[in-house]
């Protein structure tokens, strides 16, 4: 380990770094949460093994990294020189790999992507339509570099920001930077990041934290969770970049309990920055000291609010707290904080280091830069992409994301989690960007995406996010804690085919007033599911009141599975398959689901080869 | 003195403060105890100097402490956005049959609890479960069975992660 005592050492330490030949061969095997989860640890180890088998170390390096992004086709290879992508690698595809691709230079074929709409077999990233039309602004560390390797990331002109911030740039200067790059938060609010900073510094007092929002609450984005097992460096660089700019010593990460390779990641990059002083006292010998330690989540929703993130912190229950005062004046024990999420700040070196100029240029007229967005639902490609602000929706599911799963219909984008909103198919050319978003009932969020097909049901989606709430409402306020469990039984109610008209009427109602009168933001944007869905799916809505039907075939109390007799052969299939079971009948005999057990699993639906059973 | 808690009493002496420090010991407490029931609250409250009433305040404020022991299998099914619409809700509720539990429980025999959680970042996985932190995804109902029967067979090493 080194200490680096000044900037000049840190690019001499950089320009050492680059005289180190790299050896002939680099294998990067993905190590991201979602990966390892398919044994991608476990392909390292045995490309470890054949390599020290083999006595291939000087010539071969195996590189775990971060995530690639494309988790759908997880576990990922990308193999260099030659920048082969192989996908979905199991642990025992090593061995090829190893003897085939790199000792006899032939390509293993079968570990090639296919592209399911040409047919056509790619081996480089580039060619795949998944990476095309995305721009890596944040992510662009993630699947390069190994993360837990402080030297990967200063090769990479990691802390090179933070250098040139403190030897080159007066902490105006660097808030200047940030607000002229037009960079807006990430969290969700989309609130101008250079502003905040400004606010914070103006703030007198002998402390201040600076505080990185990493709780990620929005279910089904893993954005977040990407970036700091990708790259975590960048997260804590750009902290003691706004600790420089707004006079802080001291950073702190909330990150949440759910994501122990995240922690273990980021606890790895903050202990190396120590011995390597790019965190401490005296950072390059510049006189500015800065420290961070991070705090543990538990399992809270509402803790990703800004203030009830600094009550967590504190160690007390995650209640927010009324707003004015706002962090910048009143934060953790009440001096002032700038709180960033994630994502904004892995954008801040790009920016010292390449300008306000550069990012402003991408990007739209009020939303500068670019978005990661997490696919996930029913969608091909399920994974990360970045793109610039201002793409249209279209061109990320059906460019990027490859389409809707097993040739179904598109109905609708679910964007901003529990606070946002559906965005219907004929929407979809629509530039994403802040107000856009938020102009048709849903919002930017922090970039979940859920795609949805002709067989979801929006009011059993609107009951799901409700459900959420209800669960997560810290019930400090009544709108909130009473209104959001109302606005759950209705929707029950609707959804079991009770409902009535003035229900309908009455979750509007309910909606407008929870969403006017909560104290925070969890309660003003819950009633944003059902309101939205209301708007723009309002016959699905009807069907389930006047018919008693549901459309998509979704809600099971409106729902039964039938074996037709005529069609049944008595194969026993389904009966063998159905978890419960609840299927009767002898074999060659027609058989019988009993009712009053069925959980509507929809397995055996699935599963007869003669289609006897039906959705009635 | 239980050698847990003397485990526990080394991690609040070896704090740099104990203002704040709340949900930093509670964490570490499940870890040894598995769950955090009353006496630990108690012992809790005043080795920090707080009022037992805090210390349950926010041991019931936060989802992922628990006061009841869990079961020597935790299943832990995902019932965030991305695993909802690729199914979760069956398989969620093929477990609490196969099991005879609900979310939350623990089996009489001590061996299942069963809870759900909200996204454990596999999304890509969906739907995805846990079982004592090994995470197996794109789990349909009919997998349930041979799940369950895995543990009680072979048993299932935990994946070292927290859910
Ligand atoms: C209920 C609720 C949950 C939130 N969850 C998160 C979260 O998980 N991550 C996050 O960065 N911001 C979250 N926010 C937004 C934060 O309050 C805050 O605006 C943000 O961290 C500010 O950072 P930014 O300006 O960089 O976006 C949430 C807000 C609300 C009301
Ligand atoms: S709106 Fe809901 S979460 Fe926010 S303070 Fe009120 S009860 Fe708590
Ligand atoms: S829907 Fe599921 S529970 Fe019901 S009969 Fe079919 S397989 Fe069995
Ligand atoms: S929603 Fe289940 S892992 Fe993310």
């Amino acid at each position: 380990m080194v200490k680096i005592n000044s900037f000049k050492e840190l690019k001499e330490h950089k320009s050492r770094l680059s005289e180190h030949k790299p050896a002939e061969w680099r294998i990067f095997t993905c190590a991201g949460t979602g990966c390892a989860a398919s044994d991608s640890i476990f392909l390292a180890e045995n490309f470890r093994k054949i390599i020290a088998e083999k006595n291939l170390q000087d010539r071969i390096q195996v590189i775990p990294t971060g995530c690639f992004g494309f988790c759908e086709k997880g576990p990922i290879v990308n193999i260099f020189p030659d920048d082969t992508f192989y996908v979905k690698v199991s642990p025992d595809d090593a061995d090829d790999i190893v003897n085939q691709h790199i000792l006899n230079g032939q390509v293993v074929d079968r570990l090639l992507y296919i592209d399911p709409q040409t047919g056509e077999k790619h081996a480089q990233q580039h060619n795949i339509g998944f990476y095309q039309n995305q721009m890596r602004v944040a992510l662009r560390n993630c699947g390069k570099i190994n993360p837990e390797q402080i030297d990967d990331y200063i090769s990479h002109d990691g802390y090179f920001a933070l250098g040139k911030a403190l030897f080159e740039m007066s902490p105006e200067a660097v808030i200047e930077e940030v607000k002229k790059s037009g960079l807006r938060g990430r969290g969700g609010g989309g609130f101008p990041t250079g502003v905040k900073w400004e606010a914070t510094r103006k703030s007198e007092s002998d402390k201040k934290y600076i505080v990185c929002n990493a709780d990620e609450g929005d279910p089904g984005a893993f954005m977040d969770r990407s970036l700091m097992e990708g790259d975590p460096h960048a997260v804590i660089e750009a902290m003691a970049i706004a600790g420089h700019a707004i006079g802080a010593d001291e950073g702190l990460v909330y990150i949440r309990a759910e994501y122990p390779l995240a922690v273990h990641r980021l606890k790895t990059a903050i202990s190396q920055a120590f011995s390597y002083g790019m965190l401490g006292n005296n950072i390059m010998g510049s006189g500015f000291n800065f420290k961070v330690r991070m705090s543990l989540g538990a399992g809270a929703f509402v803790c990703g609010e800004e203030t009830s993130l600094m009550n967590s912190v504190q160690g007390e229950r995650g209640e927010p707290r009324v707003k004015p005062p706002f962090p910048a004046q009143h934060g953790i024990w009440n001096q002032p904080t700038n709180i960033n999420n994630v994502e904004t700040y892995a954008n801040i070196p790009q920016i010292i280091l390449k300008g306000a100029d550069w990012f402003s240029s991408i990007g739209t007229e009020k939303s500068k830069g670019t978005k990661v967005f997490a696919l996930a639902g029913k969608i091909n490609n399920v994974g990360l992409a970045e793109v610039p602000m201002g793409t249209p929706l279209r061109d990320v599911i059906f460019g990027i994301g490859g389409g809707i799963r097993d040739g179904k219909k598109l109905k609708a984008v679910q964007t901003g989690g529990p606070s946002g909103g559906c965005i219907p198919a004929d929407e979809l050319d629509l530039p994403i960007d802040y107000e856009n978003l938020q102009s048709i009932g849903s919002m930017m969020g922090s970039g979940g995406m859920i795609v949805m097909d002709e067989t979801d049901c929006m009011v059993d989606v609107a009951k799901f996010y409700l459900e959420f709430t209800v669960g997560e409402s810290c019930g400090k306020c009544t709108p909130c804690r009473i209104g959001n469990l109302r606005l759950h039984e209705l929707l029950e109610k609707i959804s079991n085919g009770h409902g009535t008209m003035d229900d309908l009427k009455s979750l509007r109602e309910l909606g407008e007033v929870i969403r006017d009168t909560s104290l925070c933001g969890l309660g003003q944007t819950s009633p944003n599911p059902v309101l939205s869905t209301m708007n723009y799916f309002g016959d699905e809505y009807e069907a389930h009141v006047k018919e008693r039907r549901c459309p998509a075939g979704k809600c099971t109390s409106l729902l039964r599975y039938q074996i037709s007799p005529e069609k049944c052969t008595g194969c026993t299939v389904c009966a063998k398959n159905c978890p419960v079971p609840c299927i009767e009948g002898e074999r060659k005999v027609t058989h019988r689901i009993i009712q009053e057990k069925c959980i509507k699993c929809g397995v055996c639906y699935s599963k007869c080869p003669f289609g006897a059973i039906s959705k009635v | 003195m239980d050698s847990k808690l003397q485990k526990l009493n080394k991690f609040i002496d070896g704090l740099d403060t104990k203002e704040g420090a709340l949900i930093t010991t509670l964490h570490h407490a499940q870890e040894l105890f598995g769950y955090i029931p009353e006496d630990v609250q108690n012992h809790i409250a005043h080795a920090l100097n707080v009022p037992s009433s805090k210390v349950y305040g926010v041991v019931t404020f936060y989802s992922f402490f628990s006061t009841k022991p869990k079961g020597k299998y935790k299943i832990s099914v995902c019932m965030g956005t991305a695993c909802f619409v690729r199914g979760a809700a069956e398989v969620l509720e093929t477990f609490k049959q196969e099991l005879g539990i609900d979310v939350g429980g623990v089996t009489e025999d001590m061996q299942f609890s069963l809870d759900s959680i909200r996204c454990m970042g596999a999304c890509g996985l969906a739907p995805v479960i846990s079982v004592n932190g090994k995470v197996f995804g794109r789990v349909k109902p009919e997998d349930v069975r041979s799940i369950v029967q895995k543990c009680k067979t072979e048993g299932i090493s935990s994946g070292g992660q927290g859910w």
